[in-house]
């Protein structure tokens, strides 16, 4: 640590330079910070599945649906501790384009299925002794304005009320839940959508079972397969987990992009700053004769300049890893395509391992062809 | 003013002449430039190609009818009979009494992408016989048309591409639904091409959607006939639906998309190019100090100021040029005609499409590359132009 002020007074010896470069790996940072949230955006899904759930659709598609008879006989497959369904309705409200996720469930059940909502006791009894009754995340509900005991009509993209165009909801709660829950789905009463819908009775879009051991899920979700097979609704139960890959997949892969870019920017970064240790290097090819002459270790002139490549490297970095951090703890990134923006802590301390990379690589040319300098040929260099 | 031209054009071919001196540092700073070229191309190459496969599927005498309220073709529901209302409305194109019209079904069908192995959402439309008469531009290029009243299906040559387990000749068994592949078609690389294509009556059984569809195509006898087709349409009350020109209906379809794409690669492009620029004013920095006394000693040779400052400049510039056309090509020749797919959200499914790097990317992405250039220029020229000769003359 004495040496710390030695390191800084190199560090400040061209402030330019010093200045532009750190510039340039705090841009790198920050756009490391920014694809990584981007990617983490599209498949972040698969990161909080859980693996006791198992989500069964349709065996030729997801948008066909299932009868609610199945609920009864998926509940009474051995390792099959609870069931619900789920059916997708969309939804837009008072505009077209204000599209949102809206999903009709069944109430009791939903509850127990997914713990990562967080909703009071109050707004749960109220929502069970409301047939009209919604939840809706806090995102949408703050995009929307609405507050709990609000009346709200809503168009639905799929299906029609039997009178009108509009169907009305209550909004019995508002949920919440960490920074990786998606907090922007509508939930409605399906028994509200079946009574009033316009055909499809008795219809649901999909299950979703809980199983007591997750590593029998494979062994569950063939034995549940199995009593459907040849029936007019044949099914397909994947994990939760898979399902939600398979989803991100078919977007495409996003992740393979997301990196490759960051890669390709590293790799600029990396080549601009070890460019830059090697020029001020060559620039004190003297000086380092000097500190050699009066008792620098070979050891000492190496660690020396590797921390002050190391030092440059941590600061800019820190900083742009930082300031996407704090973007997006505050919400400036959200919108309602991608609901759900995390600057995950994986990624976080990926991206403080590659501050240090970057320095190490950076600056390990340089130091090692001083630390090999012979006193007599650094002299004599100008 | 010739002498002054003479000049700058000098010191200008001195300062390029100089580069190969700084190599190292030049070649970074080229390095930095193409590589925000190429980042650059390659992302709005993607979202230039989703649009042209979305824009290119409409044509303007075409119109597309949709239940009132629905988003897409996917969310939209007729009924049998309201499908007959709509083909008998004035402005569609009569063959004889045979209206060119099609009534539709637009639904999924589960099969794997190539690419991932895994699970995707391939469109599977139901039409009638007049479809390939609506859709002029579609040719069956291998084996031959469906029949309809069969299960056979031909399915589109980018689908063929993307999804396993659609070859000619084969045989597609998922749950009810057994579909025979007798064709391939070609749509010009438009969204059609990602579907599979059978009788829209084998369709209604399988996904027991009883004598209701959910779109009707139609052709126009003139696209200016259009406007009264659609008032007739929504001025009937046994109807409710929405008319919208083809090309209408994709653009708005392909919006959302397009316009992440454009937003998240404009994001990167700036925050690249913000980086880039600091690499080349350090670079050009760098090549100043380097040629100190040089510049000094021009300008004590009565060289002007303005002709050193455009030298320095036009160093930057020529390397950014450089930077840029190699990223340029780069870009070119590893992106355009890239194919691969993604899901429309609009429809739930997938589309086919391919990265397409258009001339006007290429123009932006040298245009941006000389912009970067000169603002990592400009300053360094500035310093360069103001050194004061006498002390610069002095330096070692």
């Amino acid at each position: 640590m004495k040496y710390f002020a030695l390191i800084w007074r190199n560090l400040l010896r061209r402030k330019t330079r010093t200045a532009f470069t750190l510039l340039m790996i705090f841009i790198a940072f920050v756009l490391y910070g920014f694809l990584m949230t981007v990617r983490a955006a599209f498949v972040g899904g698969v990161e909080v599945a859980s693996a006791e759930r198992l989500i069964m659709t349709h065996k030729v598609s997801l948008i066909q649906l299932l009868p609610i008879s199945y609920e009864q006989q998926i509940r009474s497959t051995s390792g099959v501790k609870a069931v619900t369904h789920s059916t997708w309705f969309g939804g837009t409200y008072q505009d077209l384009a204000n599209q949102f996720a809206v999903m009709a469930v069944d109430p009791a059940p939903f509850e127990d299925m997914y713990p990562e909502f967080k909703l009071s006791a109050s707004e749960k009894a109220a929502w069970l002794a409301d047939r009209q009754g919604a939840i809706v995340g806090r995102d949408s509900a703050k995009r929307f304005g609405w507050k709990v005991g609000d009346r709200v009509p809503v168009k639905g993209t799929i299906w029609q009320p039997k009178q009108g165009d509009t169907w009305f909801f209550n909004v019995s709660g508002i949920y919440d839940g960490d920074k990786e829950v998606d907090k922007t789905t509508f939930y409605f009463r399906y028994d509200y959508l079946d009574e009033n819908r316009r055909g499809a009775y008795g219809q649901v879009g999909w299950y979703t079972i809980r199983i007591a051991d997750p590593n029998r899920s494979a062994e569950v979700g063939s034995a549940i397969d199995s009593q459907f097979a040849n029936s007019s609704a044949e099914t397909k139960t994947s994990p939760e987990k898979a399902f939600m890959q398979g989803f991100a997949n078919q977007i495409g892969n996003i992740g393979f992009m997301m990196v490759s870019i960051v890669t390709v920017v590293l790799v600029l970064l990396l080549l601009n700053v070890a460019n830059q240790m090697g020029q001020s290097v060559r620039e004190r090819t003297s000086e380092i004769g000097v500190l050699k002459t009066l008792g620098f270790s070979n050891g000492l002139v190496l660690s020396l300049l590797l921390a002050e490549s190391m030092l440059i490297a941590v600061i800019g970095g820190m900083a742009g890893l930082g300031v996407v951090y704090f973007l997006v703890q505050s919400g400036g990134f959200n919108n309602s395509f991608l609901p759900v923006f995390i600057f995950g802590t994986r990624d976080l301390v990926v991206g403080v391992g590659l501050c240090l990379g970057l320095g190490l690589l950076a600056g390990i040319f340089p130091a090692t062809s001083a630390m090999q300098l012979r006193i007599t040929d650094a002299l004599r260099r100008n | 003013m010739f002498k002054w031209i003479s000049q700058t054009i000098a010191v200008t071919l001195l300062s390029i002449r100089t580069i190969p001196r700084r190599i190292s540092s030049s070649a970074v700073a080229m390095a930095g430039i193409a590589g925000v070229v190429i980042v650059f191309i390659a992302v709005l190459s993607i979202g230039e190609g989703f649009k042209a496969a979305m824009t290119e599927a409409g044509s303007p005498s075409r119109a597309i009818i949709l239940r009132a309220g629905a988003d897409s073709e996917m969310s939209s529901g007729l009924s049998g009979p309201e499908t007959d209302l709509i083909k008998q409305a004035p402005g569609v194109l009569l063959e004889g009494n045979r209206a060119i019209a099609s009534a539709e079904l637009f639904v999924i069908i589960d099969r794997n992408k190539r690419a991932t192995g895994t699970a995707a959402n391939v469109p599977l439309r139901g039409i009638e016989s007049a479809a390939m008469q609506v859709r002029d531009e579609v040719k069956v290029t291998e084996g031959r048309m469906f029949q309809f009243g069969t299960n056979e299906a031909i399915v589109g040559r980018s689908a063929l591409g993307q999804f396993s387990g659609l070859d000619l000749n084969s045989e597609i068994k998922s749950g009810q639904l057994t579909l025979k592949i007798v064709g391939v078609f070609d749509a010009k690389g438009s969204a059609a091409e990602s579907e599979l294509w059978a009788d829209s009556k084998l369709i209604q059984n399988v996904y027991r959607r009883g004598n209701s569809y959910q779109s009707v195509l139609v052709r126009l006898d003139s696209p200016a006939s259009f406007d009264a087709f659609k008032n007739a349409l929504t001025s009937n009350p046994q109807l409710n639906v929405q008319v919208k020109k083809e090309t209408e209906y994709y653009a708005a379809q392909s919006e959302t998309m397009t316009s992440l794409i454009k937003g998240i690669g404009y994001i990167i492009a700036f925050l690249m190019g913000t980086g880039a620029v600091f690499g080349a004013i350090l670079t050009m920095n760098t090549a100043v100090s380097a040629r100190t006394r040089e510049i000094a000693t021009l300008r004590a040779l009565g060289f002007n100021t303005i002709s050193v400052l455009i030298s320095v400049l036009g160093e930057s510039m020529a390397l950014a040029a450089l930077g840029g056309l190699a990223g340029g090509l780069l870009g070119f020749f590893a992106f355009n005609g890239y194919q691969t797919s993604t899901m429309n959200f609009q429809t739930f499914s997938q589309i086919a499409f391919a990265f397409r790097v258009t001339p006007s990317l290429l123009t932006q992405g040298l245009t941006y590359a000389l912009i970067m250039g000169f603002i990592g220029g400009v300053f360094p020229a500035i310093r360069a132009a103001r050194l004061p000769i006498p002390s610069a003359l002095r330096e070692l």
